[in-house]
């Protein structure tokens, strides 16, 4: 900086009188407001507000004044600078504004083009329908329990109750193993039911017990539009202090209120299995016609064939004799039991025409069902 | 059993307009499964009568015989004259009683009769056969003749008991006495309310030493044996139409007089009876078990060689029949009408254990009406009443003289208590019932209660399944009604949700899912030929398989080693219906013999068994882990605006793999390999770290070009099956969260020329572990070959990111850090370091 100069002649320094910085300020401002780009305006900002602009002169003689003079100079030039600048921003942003409009403009897509790079996968619905069930059960407090497939008669049969032979062994046409040295007596099956994980689940823990069991079953039976040899089940268990009939219509009644709303009842009606007594099969009120079509030839029900119950599964107390074969006191402890099929289930839940569909694993059926159900 | 509703009536007063359906929903209530009511005659209107052939004229001139007829109906015409009608049967002649539809009678199957001509004549009615009344054919082909004792113009429809309702139940092997019009009518009573007239309610005279002789060797086969002998039938009695009626509607032939009341007496009764030609018989009834090898001509027809299992009925000669099941043909009634019929019958009524009938009708696969009964249990006490009406109606409709000789052998037996708490039905219901009504429904099933607090109840002889309190309770609750059962929710523990193995299974499902596979369940039934496809090696150990000894079909006797052969069908299935991109999975268990099965010891039931004991019943089954698998053909990325597509590829299943691994928790480490079905150059094998040690988990790539013709697959289709029992078992458990420095980053790019053959994973290692803990991460960019390069060589491109936890990494510690780095990959693969 050079030193003050003390022969100060105001008249020599014509930048800074007032009506040349107010000219200097004009011209800038004009210079912005001409500038039609952002290009234009970068050489206006260069000519006005650069380190060579006139402002920028004018405030570098500001230091040769003498002090009584720089203060006032110094303010002048300042506000001058400072509504310079207040204008190249704003003219800045209005540029920059335009060209944005303009750009994104020239930018535009069409949107409605497809993406479908790599189509979607789904989760098969038996899959996704029986983790929902599981689910309705565990937030109960149930734990998800699982067994062998090939499983040993003991299991299958004996222990709940099924002897040897016992018409209702026969009621389950049953797909035996092969024994170690081709006999067929290898007392090995492919399990029927998924009872067995209920016997296993009692022989590995203390009660309480309240478990569900899902699973593959197999039966000798014709793969047709209504059945298959190969389906999937779901079992409940719970094995308690003095758990009652009345406990197991309450849990069943929960579990349709969650696959299926509110509203719908649901009907025991005696039947026998060997591994329950008393035994019941378990129908719930057509959820399509709500029981409407029953008696009524006007209003036919494809769902439930105008019966207006669609039967659900077989339920039951637990037979003591399991319970003993199982190691649990039935004179302390009682049970109940509950099971059904996944793909009937799927079948009327979700208008499921053929059975084969299921099995069959056509892409175009699974997808739609995603991963969820 | 089918129930006709008139025949019920006979036993239990219902309510005068109590329809079928009505009856139905009563008996479904009590457990009873009345799977449908069958409406007869309900499309059928006169008139229908009884008519006498007055004149036969037989038309010449004719494709086939006919007749005209006229017909005596009495007044049922309005005239009195006799009706003309042609008619094309010829089983008749002057004289008989025949059944007449008259004009304006509507037939089944909306048939309208109506004068018409035809032949040259006018036929003004029809003379009707069985079938064309929706009765079935009597065995005669033709019309139906009728006994002569009815009255002509006598309405047919009621005589023929045309118009009736028939439930048709399906009786649970419990409920064995509801294979009777008895037991059926006997819960229909219950469930009305109303009295029972029990038909097994006759008086019997009391055995003596006069009836045909009978030695039973096995009375614990056979406990009870009833034989009484009539003689004289006659020759030419026939059963009269309501026998016949009760037979057909019940869903039975008619078939001769004699053969019909043993039927019919088993319909009523639920006792299985047998007549037995007294002329052909020779010496004494015996039961006991077969000699092995020991042959019988069952009245099927069938020559069977006997087990020494099979309980047998025997005169001197040999077996006659097969307890309880059928029985011989040697001993059978010969029918009525025939030249030798049986003028002299012996009647059984015998009581056989459940067991070896049902043991004797599954391996000679025979069931018949009378192994239906006794496998589920069938009223011991009814023997000799069965035996009575038997010989009751044969003396009531055969004109035959009852012998006063009555053999009558029975094992001693008491009958059952059982002891049970009174207030035990409420407790398994959940609902008071009390004292009063527990007792008054177990005195409705036939039951004798004594007792207080503690009840001591007899149940009847019919009832062999009542055994246990709970069966009684049942009795109570069903009784009661299921449908007043209240509905309460029980308060299990706090659970643990989902076990890690069931998250695991779950997320493979979901990621595979989202990685744009569809899952797909498939039979685990595969055969020779599929092993055959897949090109194993003889001594793969997937050849050894589990057998189905009586498998779904023949080609598919085996369950499967590998999910690959059902996810190559069900591509193969897509494929040829029209969708080329595929992409699918499916999760499951395979089957590995141990090789080690044993055949389980028989277990009891009526405790628990020993650990031992359940470890031998374990060690019989194979292993059977969890698999994930997946296979992909097509497109795995489709074309479009954005540019080209770009096919399935070995790379895909083998990052299927890595998918599944990494919702274990487990990084894959993956190898070359070569083994089937896959591509020998491009086959990858897929290991982890199993327990502490590294174990193969599973393979991936593109199939053999021969596997993929052999399964009929799209060229090139790629696969992928991985253990996920294994990855569980490797996971590393909760992720440790890493430290994430904030100071910046250092990338280096090297570029190494190694040996086509070094595998890139191998280089990736070296630079990896020479590099050390300043590299943070390290991605191959760049693959190339080519002529400045020289044969048989490629140049990998990696980018390495280098930072420090604590500062700033110099441009020299970065560069030692890669420099390091490199001579690694120099020492360990022969890598040269690229310009």
């Amino acid at each position: 900086m050079s030193a003050p100069n003390k022969s100060y002649d105001p008249v020599e320094v014509e930048a800074l009188k007032p009506e040349e910085i107010e000219r200097m300020r004009d011209e800038a401002l004009a210079a912005f407001a001409a500038a039609g780009s952002l290009e234009a305006l970068h050489e206006a900002k260069v000519a006005h507000t650069g380190p060579t602009s006139p402002l920028a002169l004018a405030n570098r003689e500001i230091g040769a004044l003498p002090p009584q003079a720089k203060a006032e100079a110094g303010k002048r030039v300042g506000m001058a600078r400072g509504a310079v600048n207040k204008a190249l921003a704003a003219r800045q942003a209005e540029l920059e504004a335009e060209r944005d409009a303009r750009v994104l403009v020239e930018e535009a897509v069409d949107v409605t083009l497809p993406h479908d790079r790599i189509p979607s996968g789904a989760r098969h619905p038996i899959t996704t329908l029986s983790e929902r069930i599981e689910d309705v059960f565990v937030a109960m407090g149930y734990e998800v329990a699982e067994g062998p497939e090939v499983e040993a008669e003991w299991f299958n049969f004996d222990a709940l109750n099924i002897a040897k032979d016992h018409p209702a062994r026969a009621m389950q046409d049953t797909l035996f193993v092969q024994g170690p040295d081709k006999k067929a007596e290898s007392e090995v099956v492919l399990r029927t039911h998924t009872s067995p994980v209920q016997v296993r689940t009692m022989l590995d823990r203390e009660p309480p017990i309240y478990v569900i069991c899902p699973g593959r079953v197999y039966r000798m039976d014709e793969l047709d539009a209504t059945h298959t040899p190969v389906f999937t089940q779901v079992e409940l268990l719970a094995v308690d202090e003095g758990l009652t009939m009345a406990d197991l219509k309450g849990t069943i009644e929960h579990m349709v209120r969650a696959l299926f709303g509110e509203g719908l009842t649901t009907r025991l009606r005696p039947n026998y299995f060997p591994f329950t007594e008393p035994s019941a099969e378990l129908d719930m009120q057509c959820y399509v016609c709500r029981g409407a079509s029953a008696g009524d030839p006007e209003r036919p029900c494809r769902t439930c064939s105008s019966e207006g119950w669609i039967e659900l599964g077989g339920c039951g107390m637990v037979n003591p004799r399991v319970l003993t074969a199982a190691g649990i006191d039935p004179e302390k402890y009682s049970g109940f039991a509950f099971g059904f099929g996944i793909e009937r289930l799927l079948m009327f839940r979700h208008n499921v025409e053929d059975m084969r569909d299921m099995v069959e694993g056509d892409v175009r059926f699974t997808r739609p069902f995603g991963m969820e159900i | 059993m089918r129930a006709p509703l008139s025949w019920l009536r006979e036993y239990v007063d219902l309510p005068a307009g109590e329809s079928g359906r009505d009856v139905q929903a009563k008996l479904i209530a009590a457990g009873l499964e009345v799977e449908r009511v069958e409406q007869l005659g309900g499309d059928l209107t006169g008139p229908l009568v009884v008519g006498q052939v007055l004149t036969i004229e037989e038309l010449e001139g004719f494709r086939k015989p006919i007749r005209f007829c006229t017909v005596d109906v009495g007044q049922a015409n309005g005239t009195g004259e006799p009706q003309e009608i042609v008619c094309g049967a010829r089983n008749f002649a002057v004289g008989d009683k025949v059944v007449v539809a008259l004009p304006g009678a509507v037939l089944p199957g909306d048939f309208a009769i109506a004068e018409r001509k035809t032949y040259g004549k006018v036929s003004r009615g029809m003379i009707c056969s069985g079938d064309e009344l929706g009765l079935g054919d009597d065995g005669s082909h033709g019309i139906i003749v009728l006994t002569p004792e009815h009255e002509v113009g006598t309405d047919a429809i009621e005589l023929l008991q045309l118009v009736d309702e028939v439930l048709d139940i399906a009786v649970t092997p419990d409920r064995g006495y509801c294979l009777s019009m008895r037991g059926i009518a006997r819960e229909a009573a219950i469930a009305y309310g109303l009295p029972l007239r029990d038909p097994a309610l006759l008086d019997v005279p009391a055995p003596n030493a006069h009836g045909y002789p009978v030695q039973i060797a096995d009375p614990a086969g056979c406990s009870r044996f009833t034989a009484r002998t009539v003689t004289g039938i006659d020759a030419e009695a026939r059963s009269p139409i309501w026998l016949q009626r009760r037979l057909q509607k019940a869903g039975m032939r008619p078939v001769s007089l004699t053969v019909d009341i043993t039927n019919y007496v088993m319909l009523e009764l639920g006792q299985p009876l047998h007549a037995y030609d007294r002329s052909r018989l020779d010496g004494p009834i015996g039961v006991r078990r077969a000699q092995p090898g020991e042959k019988l001509t069952t009245l099927d027809g069938t020559k069977r060689v006997l087990d020494a299992e099979d309980l047998v009925i025997t005169d001197n000669r040999g077996p006659i029949g097969l307890a309880g099941v059928m029985g011989g043909a040697d001993t059978e009634i010969a029918d009525h009408g025939a030249a030798q019929s049986s003028s002299e019958v012996v009647i059984e009524a015998a009581h056989f254990d459940p067991v070896p009938v049902a043991r004797t009708a599954r391996r000679h696969k025979l069931t018949s009406e009378a192994s239906k009964r006794f496998e589920r249990g069938v009223d011991p006490q009814a023997a000799s009443a069965a035996a009575q009406r038997t010989v009751d109606l044969l003396v009531l409709l055969a004109g035959a003289t009852a012998e006063a000789g009555v053999t009558e052998i029975t094992a001693p037996s008491a009958p059952r208590t059982i002891a049970v708490r009174a207030d035990h039905p409420d407790r398994v219901a959940g609902v008071a019932y009390g004292r009063e009504t527990v007792v008054r429904r177990l005195q409705q099933v036939g039951c004798d209660v004594y007792g207080q607090d503690e009840l001591i109840v007899t149940v009847p002889s019919w009832r062999p399944d009542l055994t246990d309190p709970n069966d009684l309770a049942e009795e109570v609750i069903r009784l009661e009604g299921y449908e007043n059962l209240p509905a309460t929710l029980p308060q299990p523990p706090a659970g643990r949700g989902l076990t890690n193995r069931q998250r695991l299974h779950r997320r493979v499902g979901r990621a595979l899912a989202g990685a744009g596979y569809t899952e797909v369940l498939n039979y685990p039934f595969f055969g020779d030929e599929a092993l055959e496809h897949l090109g194993l090696e003889a001594d793969d150990p997937r050849r050894s398989t589990v057998r189905v000894a009586n498998p779904l079909s023949d080609a598919e006797p085996a369950l499967r080693t590998t999910m690959l052969p059902g996810l190559f069908a069900a591509l193969r299935r897509n494929d040829g219906r029209g969708e080329h991109d595929l992409a699918l999975f499916e999760t499951g268990l395979v089957f590995l013999p141990t090789g080690k099965e044993v055949t389980p010891a028989r277990l009891p039931i009526d405790r628990r068994p020993t650990d031992e004991e359940i470890a031998s019943l374990d060690a019989a089954l194979p292993r059977q882990p969890r698999r994930a698998a997946v296979v992909l053909a097509g497109a795995r990325e489709q074309a479009g605006w954005w540019g080209k597509g770009r096919p399935a590829g070995w790379a895909d299943a083998v990052e299927a793999g890595r998918t599944v691994a990494r919702e274990a928790g487990v990084e894959l480490t993956v190898r070359q390999d070569q083994t089937a079905p896959f591509h020998p150059g491009r086959c990858a094998a897929l290991f982890a770290v199993v327990d502490g040690t590294e174990t193969l988990v599973g393979n991936a790539g593109e199939l053999h070009p021969r596997v993929t013709k052999a399964f009929g697959l799209p060229e090139r289709t790629c696969a992928m099956e991985i253990d996920l029992d294994l990855l569980e078992r490797a996971g590393t458990g909760p992720v440790e969260a890493p430290h994430v420095s904030a100071f910046p980053v250092a990338t280096q790019d090297v570029a190494l020329v190694v040996d086509a053959s070094v595998p890139a994973a191998d280089v990736e290692a070296a630079l990896k572990d020479g590099a050390g803990e300043l590299l943070e991460s390290l991605r191959l960019f760049d693959v190339f070959t080519g002529e400045q390069l020289g044969e048989g060589k490629k140049s990998l491109a990696y980018a390495l990111r280098f930072r420090a936890a604590d500062r700033t990494l110099t441009a020299d510690e970065a560069t030692a850090a890669r420099e390091a780095a490199v001579q690694s990959a120099v020492e360990r693969t022969g890598a040269v370091l690229r310009g």
